[in-house]
């Protein structure tokens, strides 16, 4: 029987990984994720996992060591933030160009500078072209959920690729929630053990990893790993319904949350979602026609389905939690108007910067959002890329 | 994804690359003349050769081949003219010589 417990974000994830039992943990602390290997390496202390727990000495050896793991056939778990994930760059390339199905525990916190250790996701969507699958969650339920699916998308057959579970740092983290967990078998059972076709420790084939590849080659490995992570959005999908069958909470690429007669909306991801729903309830009872879309699959990037059902849509809001710094737009901002634009679907549209460096989202600020949209949807805008909350 | 490295060709379709490009095979690099680049080789003078073999072991491309005790002539293919086997050779037989001269 599934039971309910209170639970932060970092507990809920590490709760998960508990009943996933992967073979190797390496994992280097940095706030606001150092929780996760600290309530893990408990488990281990305790005999309740039989993981291998390697204290690296920097998030550089991390990666590096679960690399390593992987390649000689264990599952295996990281979790960092921020700069530790900055630490990792040259690694997470390797590891997704490598075709290893590592799980990295993200708690999204802001990369320096100026220094600071709240939550928003200039780390994760800085490493968004390293050819990881990205899933974010909006609370600690989902974060927990995402956790017990990552290794069935990240190890399908027609994958195989890294996978980054993300979560945004505090406001998921360490916030404490009445969530639902599943019972240690069917979770067990819904994973299953790990067996890749090919490693390093197979005692019954000789193997190389990572050799170099000569211009003759490079670019069609660089296809081959594109079309991995084109494979990633059915299986992402699969999962999910598999998933519901053994939690009943269904999930998919995006939530669409009072889309169905929207003609205003707005798009983001993480936990700014709950207070933007409040928003838009209230602007329903106004008899405002508001919605919102929550993806939860960044990478792959789901385009032609946002931009299906964004159709009806006369204005729209793309928030982005990070500063891209190319006077232009954030990557949600590109990457929607650009969905927006193959499906011929015209309509005005605002990138905001939000949230930046743990930055208060309130319901007012989006309300702020919808009356700008609402604004733009019958006069039209020329200013596309705003900040909100900022201090003019 | 094609696991056969025999397709692993210059012409091959990404489709025939391994998964992650790695290799199911060990010694593959036997296949390749990687020693075709030096523009330097040493040159084993059997003359002053005393068998001692110390150089077979310093060498990091196996490039000198052993058999019944005696080391043969070098495996050009693959000595990529590094010269770690000249500063071991304490009798003096070989010598680096630039492939041109």
């Amino acid at each position: 029987m599934a039971k309910r417990d209170r639970l932060s974000g970092n507990e809920a994830v590490a709760e998960a990984l508990r009943q996933i039992n992967p073979d190797v943990m390496p994992a280097f602390p940095i706030t606001p994720s150092t929780e996760i290997p600290q309530y893990f390496s408990k488990y281990v202390s305790d005999g309740r996992v039989e993981t291998e727990f390697i204290p690296v000495e920097s998030e550089h050896s991390a990666m590096s060591a679960a690399i390593g793991a992987e390649s000689a056939g264990a599952r295996t778990v990281s979790a960092t933030s921020s700069a530790g994930m900055a630490y990792m760059w040259e690694e997470l390339y390797l590891a997704s160009a490598n075709r290893l199905p590592i799980c990295l525990a993200l708690v999204n916190r802001a990369l320096s500078g100026p220094i600071n250790i709240n939550c928003d996701h200039s780390d994760s969507m800085g490493a968004r072209d390293a050819g990881w699958i990205q899933i974010y969650a909006e609370n600690n339920q989902e974060a927990y959920d995402n956790m017990v699916q990552a290794y069935r998308i990240a190890e399908h057959k027609d994958v195989r690729l890294p996978i980054m579970i993300c979560q945004d740092g505090f406001i998921t983290s360490h916030a404490v929630q009445n969530i639902t967990l599943l019972d240690d078998e069917d979770v067990k059972n819904f994973v299953g053990e790990y067996y890749p076709e090919h490693s390093l420790l197979n005692p019954n084939e000789t193997m190389a990893v990572g050799p170099y590849s000569v211009s003759n080659f490079y670019m069609e490995a660089r296809r081959a790993q594109a079309e991995a992570l084109h494979n990633a959005k059915a299986v992402v999908k699969e999962v999910a319904d598999e998933f519901a069958k053994i939690s009943g909470r269904q999930y998919g690429w995006f939530e669409e949350y009072r889309m169905e007669d929207a003609e205003l909306a707005i798009v983001l991801i993480g936990s700014a979602a709950g207070t933007a729903k409040d928003a838009v309830d209230k602007l329903r009872e106004e008899g405002k026609k508001a919605g919102l879309i929550k993806i939860r699959m960044f990478r792959p990037f789901p385009a032609a389905e946002i931009a299906e059902a964004l159709k009806n849509v006369k204005a729209v809001g793309l928030m982005d939690r990070t500063e891209s710094f190319n006077d232009s737009c954030g990557p949600i901002g590109s990457e929607v108007t650009t969905a927006l634009f193959r499906a011929k679907k015209s309509c005005e549209t605002i990138n905001y910067v939000y949230g930046l460096g743990g930055r208060d989202v309130r319901v007012e600020d989006i309300e702020k959002v919808f009356a700008d949209l609402e604004d733009a949807a019958a006069n039209g805008t020329t200013e596309t890329y705003r900040y909100l909350g900022v201090r003019e | 994804m094609a696991t056969d490295i025999s397709k692993l060709v210059e012409t091959c379709s990404w489709r025939d690359l391994t998964e992650g490009m790695q290799i199911y095979e060990g010694g593959t690099s036997a296949k390749f003349h990687t020693g075709e680049w030096t523009a330097v080789k040493p040159e084993f003078d059997a003359e002053k050769c005393v068998q001692c073999l110390l150089c077979v072991p310093v060498c990091p491309d196996s490039a000198i081949p052993v058999s019944d005790y005696k080391r043969g002539e070098f495996d050009y293919d693959h000595c990529k003219g590094c010269g770690i086997c000249v500063n071991a050779c304490k009798p003096g037989a070989i010598k680096m010589k630039g492939v041109n001269k």
